[in-house]
């Protein structure tokens, strides 16, 4: 693994992975809020490819894919984006976040060379398995991506530990049922599920889907590594949609007294 | 010709098929496939199974030889499965059948279903009556405004409709929500998927449920015609779970086979249904089939005046049947649906679906083409009461 996922893992922080997605609600946005974002102590970044069947996502993120799609945004767009913001001084790892069809039709070899050479970190695809992944795993270690595994409350025990063993990057811990969203509670049976991951996995469990408060992080912290915040972000990036495309020094103003809201006060 | 080996153990068609659905639903699909394979093997859910196909449905359902329709056309005697003689109407009844067995068998208590013309939804609605579960349906706002009556049916056997308003508002975005609900509810529901598509086994356990059709086409076509097969064999084309059903029979023997799509108004226009005409390699509601969409991946949205032919992907194993040609597919617009649905009301007394008048357009011509003594035998999915509205403002939009 490369040198920005070798600071990722070796911090001793409680980590914090934001998603936004890619030209929402223009490109310039998604430049100034990424590096907002980690002047507020992201860890890594996970930017999200709009696609027209997002269907693991829930309603917050399907608007923001909309918007991206109005931009003209699509997935070879987003992994170039990643070179200009290494250049705007973007020193967390990426992790690109997209569907399998959009892969698809990009053409998978394609889309890993692209990759390498626009300063990605590591893939995400929701809607592809560990059972069927086996070609994109090989391929993204042969060109040094990490590609981020999913377990889920649901996943069986012997996957879970085979998915815990062999993860790259981080192991991505989802925290319900469900699709990417807000929630207000989580399972009992969580602790046991992070416990479990932690206890076979090498690299730092983090635990996603449904943050949107402090109090709530702060329950994962000392039983994860690191937690995901999506639906709660992209929720604040639409309120300030106008503002980010008139107004931008404002927005990102009021965009970062937010994230600071949310952060556990020890992870700055 | 090379059939019998898929699905493969990693449910397979060819390249196509496989499970791209999130890990949260995976240890379900695992699941449902322990519980499908365990019921197909027993001989008691096979004979209960039967019997309410025979009970409740009616089946078998008729063969009958469309006399004055084979006279005028000329050519080859048209034969109809009639499926529209189904109760509700269409052989959607027996994949919902089917599968509510399997959820009861499982211990599920409630199931959702995805629907688009409100067909296959009326269909899990009433199964979901019959066996005592509670049934949400996934549907389009577009839809539903366009389909009150089948809403109101729903409504009537108890069911909720739950009105879904992301993307284009149709099928597919109806079933990306059945499926986002699955993900949310999967420990405790039973996802009643109406169509041959979805993640494995789904498309398997669609074929296993609809493959009465071919079964009964053939012993009933073999009976009259002293053990002799039909010399074509057509059916219409959304998803493919009528097709795939009254092709199972006849896949492993010398009889050419003709899926019908959806051309709309036309295959060069961009408004058409032609899945495996226009379409490319692609992944849609959990399995890779050729699909319409842009050469970036976004899924486009497909029309046809037919609401069940209206889906931009196919079921995995038309999609390798297409690519191994053992199924001819064929595309037919709208004005040659509408023909051939006047065409045969006004000589056999049958209102057809939008749906199944795609394979009738076909049928009539490709008979046109053979000899007299020959025989073609057309999927008649289901009936045309539903299409009533459509047709009304069609026709009177023509002046007729």
């Amino acid at each position: 693994m490369n040198n920005r996922w070798e600071i990722f893992q070796s911090s001793s922080d409680y980590r914090f992975v934001p998603y936004i997605m890619a030209g929402d609600p223009c490109i310039e946005a998604t430049i100034e809020l990424s590096l907002a974002l980690q002047e507020s102590g992201a860890a890594a970044i996970e930017l999200g490819v709009p696609y027209s069947d997002p269907l693991a996502d829930g309603p917050v993120i399907q608007r923001a894919g909309m918007r991206g799609l109005v931009q003209n945004m699509n997935l070879e767009k987003t992994v170039r984006l990643v070179s200009e913001l290494r250049a705007r001084g973007l020193e967390i790892p990426v992790i690109i976040f997209t569907y399998y069809n959009l892969l698809l039709q990009l053409g998978e070899n394609r889309f890993l060379s692209l990759a390498k050479e626009n300063g990605v970190d590591g893939v995400l695809v929701p809607d592809l398995p560990y059972e069927e992944s086996g070609y994109l795993k090989e391929m993204c270690s042969d060109h040094q991506l990490a590609l981020i595994s999913l377990v889920s409350p649901t996943t069986r025990e012997k996957k879970l530990v085979k998915l815990s063993k062999e993860a790259e990057g981080f192991l991505y811990c989802i925290s319900s049922l469900g699709v990417t969203g807000i929630r207000s509670e989580f399972r009992k049976e969580l602790n046991d599920f992070l416990k479990a991951a932690k206890a076979n996995s090498s690299v730092p469990v983090l635990v996603g889907f449904g943050l949107s408060q402090r109090e709530q992080i702060q329950q994962f912290e000392g039983i994860s590594d690191g937690f995901i915040v999506g639906s709660a972000i992209v929720k604040k990036i639409e309120e300030l949609e106008e503002q980010l495309l008139s107004n931008r020094n404002e927005a990102i103003t009021t965009f970062k007294q937010f994230i600071e809201s949310l952060l556990p006060v020890y992870s700055r | 010709m090379k059939t019998a080996t898929v699905p493969d153990q990693r449910g397979r068609y060819g390249v196509f098929g496989g499970k791209y659905v999130p890990e949260t639903i995976m240890f379900a699909l695992e699941e449902l496939e322990t519980a499908f394979d365990e019921a197909v093997r027993d001989k008691e859910f096979n004979e209960r199974f039967q019997k309410e196909l025979a009970i409740y449905s009616g089946r078998p359902t008729p063969l009958t030889k469309a006399d004055r329709l084979s006279e005028s056309n000329g050519g080859a005697a048209i034969y109809l499965k009639r499926e529209d003689l189904n109760h509700t109407g269409a052989h959607k009844i027996n994949n919902a059948i089917g599968q509510a067995l399997l959820a009861v068998r499982m211990g599920k208590k409630k199931i959702i279903a995805e629907t688009g013309a409100g067909q296959h939804g009326v269909a899990a609605a009433t199964v979901a009556a019959k066996y005592g579960l509670s049934c949400k349906v996934y549907m389009g706002k577009e839809d539903i405004r366009r389909q009150a009556l089948n809403v109101f049916r729903m409504k009537l056997l108890g069911a909720e409709v739950i009105e879904v308003t992301s993307g284009s508002q149709t099928l597919k975005d109806a079933t990306n929500e059945a499926i986002r609900e699955w993900v949310a509810s999967v420990e405790d529901t039973f996802y009643l998927i109406g169509s041959a598509v979805g993640p494995y086994p789904y498309p398997k356990m669609v074929k296993q449920f609809q493959q009465v059709i071919g079964y009964e086409t053939k012993n009933q076509f073999e009976s009259v015609h002293g053990g002799k097969l039909p010399d074509a064999v057509v059916a219409c084309v959304g998803g493919g779970s009528n097709a795939i059903g009254m092709f199972a029979s006849f896949i492993d023997k010398e009889v050419p086979l003709y899926g019908i799509e959806a051309a709309g108004l036309g295959v060069d226009t961009d408004r058409h249904a032609a899945t495996l005409s226009k379409g490319s390699n692609g992944v849609i509601h959990g399995s890779l089939t050729k699909l319409l969409q842009t050469s970036e991946g976004q899924i486009t949205e497909p029309y046809s005046i037919s609401a069940g032919l209206d889906y931009p992907g196919i079921g995995p194993e038309h999609a390798y049947l297409h690519e191994t040609g053992r199924v001819t597919y064929e595309a037919v617009t709208d004005q040659e649906a509408l023909e051939a649905l006047k065409l045969l009301c006004m000589n056999e007394g049958i209102l057809c679906a939008l749906e199944s008048a795609h394979a009738m357009a076909y049928a009539i011509k490709l008979a046109r083409s053979m000899k007299k003594d020959q025989t073609v035998v057309v999927c008649l999915s289901g009936r045309g009461d539903k299409d009533v509205h459509t047709l009304m403002d069609q026709f009177e939009e023509e002046g007729e």
